[in-house]
């Protein structure tokens, strides 16, 4: 006969386990039963047409894809994923660049230099980012007028339109520059795999980084030049009250832009001086009493060991700047939020599918850059031994 | 410390380092005179509207004629003593949960429990008090009623779950990874549209939850799963022994946590905790997107004031100032714990 043993641990775990999902399947029954009900009585549609229909509004910043109002909501998805897409790339390389510099310079002997670097950090990861992108939005759009643009160079201007830039046109022989560059990364990268395994078996070095770099930059330049320089650019030129050709990059991108970056920064720049003071002063007096130089002792001692105790937080910033680049709602950024879960939703009042695919999106980016993150964290960290 | 010796060692102590101060002291000199200047010395402290403001300075004008909404939002002048109150009982409720040297804790212990139904009974009203709706609420009460209510509410949610991720049964654990992993993996304001627009639908009708009350619930929810992460870093940095230890003593799962792991594990965490909390308080400021007027939201609202118009510098530079005193200083209080912490266990160890 079956017997029923409360003290029993695992037959307890059971009992208590199909209680908790019961009730969770129960509660997630009756949500959809009170929404379905609550849909159906305010007259909302339901499924997913509505990404065929046409959008009837205008998106103003769309680089890379073409958009009319008369494009479906779908396309004003993929816009939206194309822009919070870009904007995150160019906001982690930026961020990524300046925390280093930041945190470096935290390090300083000078003592002025680490202050000033330590005040800028304190200041701006204090103040909420919504309030810093609207400050940068606020500056730019009250600069000058066209007719009176800052100039940066002869080539950028500076307006409260955005910023104007040179517009680089790509010729139909860029393709070849292209396949060089590939080439050249693919090479450098079997370069530097055999010339870690000749060292580690016959102890002979090559000058790897200095060879990788010349054929990176070298092998490009000549087919550039042999394919007779199908690059150009296109400087934006004042006519009227207007500027004509160049590239036009709107406020609330550069706002995006600067925003997300100089935030990011900062906090990067304390998980990269927390990496280097991290690694032991032994390894340093170690590396030094063998005779390293300094160089050396920096690339191949410190570094190394730093990025394992920097690259885990790094990964869990990009994914901030990622899901923070929805702040541009605000100041009026077309990314996902703001397109497709702001101006559609509303069209639409299809709330439930919108929001869903909009969350199901950043989930999917949150998930893909901490696999390939942790992929790469895997790679650098120490083998057991 | 300003001894010769010392600007040698830390300014000039090489070529390098000479020119880099030398050319420091120039670029601070260029700009913090006339910084100052705009802030304090020219600034315009009193005038009725934008035209009073004639100084080249900053035109301060504008926060003091916004300063009730700033504090209260639009909570009526009659029953602001509440906000008072509340704002006055503050210190006690928090205090002694930060300060274990603090005079009579235990007393002041019991009341940082009764302090938040305090406060809802305040804000809200109730027997004895008029009723209050949320949507006047607004400036640094809103701000501070989610910051706060949002990480207070969020602490006990964040062990359960940490506990159930770390849980043997296999539905427990995967329920709650799949919880924090998609809170986590979605932006705040997409939880805040989530609560605004579709909470309602989800809710049968006459079950109706303000938008203050549902911005709330995103951000417990929010930090609840930031939270669990940390605690469960807490709890996986707990020697076995510990556990091991426990359970030989016949400590049942719960008596195991709440009176050996957990009093440990949180010890270790609270650092980390306050700098979520830091982040979540800063985060708060996102509701303006859902139509709510926390201090940005009011200091928008006065930007699109005819009478003070183009005053945005003035105004940003406010409620930074705000922001910044609040999370300077917790993030102060974070490393002096860190400090208390790393002291505290070299002891144990000698």
């Amino acid at each position: 006969m079956f017997k029923i043993d409360f003290s029993d641990q695992k037959f307890r775990a059971i009992i208590i386990q199909t209680i908790v999902v019961g009730l969770l399947a129960y509660g997630l029954y009756w949500i959809v039963q009170t929404t379905a009900y609550n849909l159906e009585k305010r007259n909302i549609a339901t499924g997913f047409g509505f990404l065929n229909d046409p959008a009837g509004f205008d998106i103003s910043f769309s680089p890379f894809i073409k958009f009319v109002a008369t494009d479906s909501h779908f396309a004003v998805y993929l816009v939206g994923l194309a822009n919070t897409l870009l904007i995150s790339v160019i906001g982690c390389i930026a961020a990524t660049f300046m925390g280093f510099f930041v945190g470096i310079i935290r390090l300083s002997s000078n003592w002025l230099l680490s202050q000033i670097a330590y005040v800028y950090v304190e200041i701006t990861r204090n103040i909420p980012l919504i309030l810093q992108l609207l400050f940068w939005y606020a500056l730019l759009i009250n600069l000058p007028r066209v007719k009176n643009s800052i100039a940066i160079g002869e080539t950028f201007f500076l307006n409260n339109r955005g910023l104007n830039s040179p517009q680089p046109i790509f010729g139909e022989n860029f393709i070849y520059v292209t396949v060089a560059i590939v080439i050249a990364i693919i090479v450098s990268i079997v370069f530097s795999r055999w010339a870690k395994r000749t060292q580690e078996t016959t102890g002979k070095q090559y000058p790897v980084v200095l060879i990788n770099f010349a054929s990176v930059i070298f092998f490009p330049l000549i087919v550039y030049f042999i394919s007779g320089s199908p690059l150009d650019f296109e400087n934006p030129e004042l006519k009227g009250f207007n500027f004509v050709g160049g590239m036009k990059i709107p406020p609330e991108f550069v706002a995006m832009f600067l925003g997300l970056s100089i935030y990011t920064a900062s906090f990067i720049s304390e998980i990269v001086r927390a990496g280097i003071l991290s690694v032991s002063k032994g390894q340093i007096e170690a590396a030094n009493s063998l005779g390293l130089r300094q160089n050396v002792i920096m690339n191949l001692i410190i570094i190394p060991q730093a990025l394992r105790v920097i690259v885990p937080p790094l990964t869990s910033q990009f994914l901030n700047l990622t899901k923070n680049s929805s702040l541009g709602i605000a100041i009026g950024y077309a990314d996902l939020v703001h397109g497709f879960g702001g101006i559609s939703l509303n069209q639409t009042g299809q709330a439930i599918e919108c929001m869903a695919i909009v969350m199901a999106t950043y989930l999917t980016i949150s998930l893909t850059i901490s696999f390939f993150m942790n992929i790469y964290n895997r790679a650098i960290q120490l083998e057991g031994r | 410390m300003l001894s010769f010796n010392w600007i040698r060692q830390n300014l000039f102590s090489s070529w390098t380092n000479s020119i880099i101060t030398v050319v420091l002291i120039y670029f601070l000199a260029s700009i913090i005179p006339p910084m100052f200047d705009w802030l304090f010395f020219e600034a315009t402290w009193i005038a009725d509207d934008r035209t009073g403001c004639t100084s080249d300075g900053a035109c301060w004008a504008i926060i003091g004629a916004r300063f009730y909404q700033f504090m209260y939002g639009f909570y009526p002048t009659e029953e602001v003593w509440r906000v008072n109150l509340v704002y006055a009982l503050l210190p006690f409720g928090i205090l002694p949960l930060l300060w274990d040297k603090m005079p009579f804790r235990k007393q002041f212990l019991i009341f940082a429990i009764v302090y938040p139904f305090l406060v809802f009974f305040l804000l809200y009203g109730g027997p004895g008090l008029t009723a209050v709706a949320s949507n006047k609420w607004g400036g640094l009460l809103l701000t501070l009623f989610l910051g706060l209510g949002g990480i207070i509410i969020a602490f006990p949610l964040s062990i359960f779950l940490a506990l159930g991720r770390r849980s043997e049964m296999p539905a427990i654990s995967a329920i709650c990874v799949v919880f924090i992993e998609f809170i986590r993996g979605v932006p705040l304001i997409t939880l805040l549209f989530f609560g605004s627009m579709m909470l309602p639908l989800f809710l049968p009708e006459g079950l109706d939850i303000d938008t203050v009350l549902r911005a709330l619930v995103a951000v417990i929810i929010f930090q609840a799963a930031y939270g669990a992460e940390v605690v469960r870093g807490g709890l996986q940095a707990m020697p076995k022994g510990q556990y091991e230890a426990a359970q030989a003593l016949g400590l049942s799962y719960w008596q195991m946590n709440l009176k050996i792991i957990l009093p440990q594990a949180l010890k270790i965490t609270i650092p980390a905790l306050v700098n979520t909390a830091i982040g979540l308080f800063k985060d708060t400021s996102l509701v303006i997107v859902i139509g709510l007027l926390d201090l940005l939201g009011i200091g928008r609202a006065a930007l699109a004031d005819t009478k003070w118009m183009a005053l945005h510098v003035e105004v940003y530079v406010f409620i930074s100032v705000i922001f910044f005193i609040f999370c300077f200083g917790f993030s102060r209080y974070s490393l002096y714990l860190e400090k208390k912490l790393n002291t505290d266990n070299d002891s144990e160890n000698k």
